[in-house]
């Protein structure tokens, strides 16, 4: 840039990421929480590459372990019946297997078992097949927050398409894209993911796809709006003016400057994706059996909790209510950095 | 009015139509065959073949949407796959159950938030409205299901003041023994949200100018409360039960199968787990239109509650 010495720096304005930084770094709340969901995240990433939790299916402790703070349960009575004291009968004259039993000793000496001690406590104790319920509780947060972010990230490109197609282009491709809306809208939205599950079947990419596939229509309606109120924006008109292709104007142009609308929705669907594969997998229509997610937690735990065994439900709710908890206000702090507007409307 | 009932109704066909083709292709293409899945098992490749013949499945994808149609525009669904149940029968017997348990929750919930979501705006900023609305981002952080296992093992097992679950055919005796609890339930569920939701609208109007006018007058704080207040707010608060309306249908299925009743939204869990196509396809399209028509009948109450608006 030519600014001849002296001249006056030239002021730019701030922008609209930097202004909302500064709102939100004002946001206490807001600020604490996005350090925990940074630290959720961050378990996530060292599970999902093995660091921790990777043998979450090892069974390291005797079924049903409690806690560590609440102690080894106590031995179970073995009941009224005396056990036999002294030497055993002679019967060898009688058996007739008495002359190989010392073979059959011998070669039962080559192989070698060896007992794996269990832990009678473990920190979170463990579940009706003796395994870590912390470990498990880590590796369903790892399954369930992925769930949710990337059919959150599904649905948001879906949205953002559709929506932007409706909103720039408008008349017949506006009229269909508004059917096809109206269409998703009317079916109650539970059914719908019910109908879509029972034709795709189970497994993690499934649940990120039914989610995805039904959860955009409220993103699509945000972004059609605010692509009908910049089309005629003098700077969309004046790139078109330089020779601006239709998606450059579309993508380059309008999308940067809507896009903190598109990342606040998409942090709200997170949480209403993740609760909703929490419900899908305790139904048994989430995760498949091999993997753990925190609705599969929350279905064994329903079994469990009837014979008093309490802490996977626990740990599986603790960890699900920060981590959702947090994420909200989150969402919510970030809503308010971004789109002052809206403040005060959830 | 009469020109704009006929416009929206004539607007509902070619929404209705996609819904039908949406769930037609979903399970064409989707949703596994048909005849393997009535079937069995065991079922010989040429039994396939007779079924495949009998469903229509060997025509071409027109003849079979046609087909379809038909049955959508004479209401008849066929029978379900799995227990030979007609469809149209099995939502008349399912239906009354499911509404036996969602109009009081329904009902509860509004009129329970209701005040809490006035008072709590009217004290804006206060310690009261901070701890309320911190106690409801907790709640609604944690799953429903965890409300329902705690609530039904502790109220209907441990401490034995419900029934852990059952029905029966008398609707008095479903409504004082058995809904009390998984009503109790879904009202701490929902209370949450709506109250939140409330609470905006409670203070979208506070704002408003009439309210200052209305002070200045030197109007009792209980008149602009009740009298000014309430009432502009019940227009956003009645179109939100208007919205929610259509779920009441389904119901919340979460709450029939846990507590084992005999309502639409655990049937329709079942057909779903069962690959039952003819449930879930009848339900879905009815419900689509149940849908819009609410929304229709909510938007000419609007006229009827509020004079100011326009209906376009």
């Amino acid at each position: 840039m030519n600014v001849p010495a002296g001249a006056a720096k030239v002021e730019r304005s701030e922008g609209v990421w930097h202004a909302a930084w500064r709102r939100f770094k004002s946001d206490r709340v807001g600020l604490v929480c996005a350090v925990i969901v940074i630290v959720f995240l961050l378990l996530i990433v060292v599970a999902a590459v093995g660091g921790v939790a990777r043998n979450w299916q090892q069974e390291v402790g005797v079924a049903n372990a409690p806690p560590t703070f609440l102690g080894p349960r106590a031995a179970e009575a073995t009941g009224a019946i005396e056990v036999p004291k002294g030497p055993n009968v002679d019967l060898s004259a009688v058996d007739p297997l008495a002359p190989r039993y010392k073979e059959w000793d011998e070669r039962a000496a080559q192989f070698k078992t060896s007992e794996v001690p269990k832990a009678e406590t473990l920190a979170m104790g463990a579940d009706r097949l003796g395994r870590d319920v912390l470990s498990k509780a880590v590796k369903g947060t790892q399954i369930s927050v992925f769930v949710g972010v990337m059919a959150a990230l599904v649905a948001t490109g879906l949205g953002t398409l559709l929506g932007a197609f409706a909103g720039f282009f408008g008349g017949k491709v506006g009229d269909f894209l508004e059917w096809l809306y109206n269409v998703f809208e009317a079916i109650p939205g539970i059914l719908l993911i019910f109908a879509f599950a029972a034709v795709f079947g189970r497994g993690i990419s499934t649940v990120v796809l039914i989610l995805g596939l039904t959860g955009w229509t409220g993103l699509y309606r945000q972004v059609r709006a605010e692509f009908i109120k910049h089309r005629n924006r003098e700077y969309v008109r004046s790139a078109e003016a330089i020779g601006a292709s239709v998606w450059s104007r579309i993508f380059s142009h309008i999308l940067p400057n809507v896009s903190h609308v598109i990342l606040v929705r998409m942090s709200l669907l997170v949480v209403g994706f993740i609760k909703a594969e929490v419900i899908l997998s305790y139904l048994g229509l989430g995760v498949g059996i091999e993997d753990v997610s925190w609705g599969t937690m929350l279905a064994e735990a329903q079994a469990e909790l009837i014979l008093g065994y309490w802490w996977q439900l626990a740990a599986a709710t603790l960890f699900m209510a920060v981590f959702v908890t947090a994420f909200s206000l989150m969402a919510d702090a970030l809503r308010d950095a971004l789109d002052p507007k809206l403040r005060g409307l959830e | 009015m009469a020109a704009y009932l006929i416009r929206r109704l004539w607007q509902m066909v070619p929404t209705l139509f996609g819904v039908v083709l949406l769930v037609f292709f979903l399970f064409k293409y989707f949703g596994g065959d048909p005849a393997e899945i009535l079937g069995g098992l065991n079922a010989t490749p040429e039994q396939i073949a007779a079924i495949r013949q009998q469903l229509g499945l060997d025509q071409s994808v027109w003849v079979q949407l046609g087909i379809y149609f038909k049955s959508i525009l004479s209401f008849d669904w066929g029978k379900s796959w799995a227990t030979n149940e007609a469809v149209g029968h099995l939502f008349a017997t399912r239906l009354p159950a499911t509404l036996t348990v969602m109009l009081p929750i329904l009902i509860l919930d509004v009129l329970i938030a209701l005040p809490i979501a006035m008072w709590v705006a009217y004290r804006r900023g206060s310690l009261a409205d901070r701890t309320i609305m911190v106690i409801t981002t907790v709640a609604l952080s944690i799953s429903f299901l965890v409300y329902i296992i705690v609530g039904q093992y502790l109220f209907g097992f441990q401490l034995g003041w419900f029934p852990v679950q059952g029905w029966s055919d008398s609707v008095w005796t479903n409504l004082i023994t058995y809904t009390p609890l998984p009503v109790l339930l879904a009202v701490m569920v929902g209370l949450a949200p709506q109250t939140r939701l409330y609470r905006s609208f409670f203070l979208d109007e506070m704002g408003q100018d009439y309210v200052r006018t209305a002070r200045a007058k030197g109007l009792t704080e209980n008149t602009v409360m009740f009298k000014h207040v309430l009432r502009n707010a019940m227009i956003p608060i009645l179109t939100n039960i208007g919205l929610a309306l259509p779920g009441v249908f389904v119901g919340s299925f979460l709450i029939e199968v846990f507590f084992s009743i005999p309502g639409l939204g655990r049937e329709v869990l079942l057909a779903v787990n069962r690959s039952d196509y003819p449930v879930i396809q009848a339900v879905t399209v009815y419900l689509a239109a149940i849908t819009m028509i609410i929304n229709l009948l909510v938007d000419v109450m609007f006229k009827v509650v509020d004079p100011r608006v326009v209906l376009k």
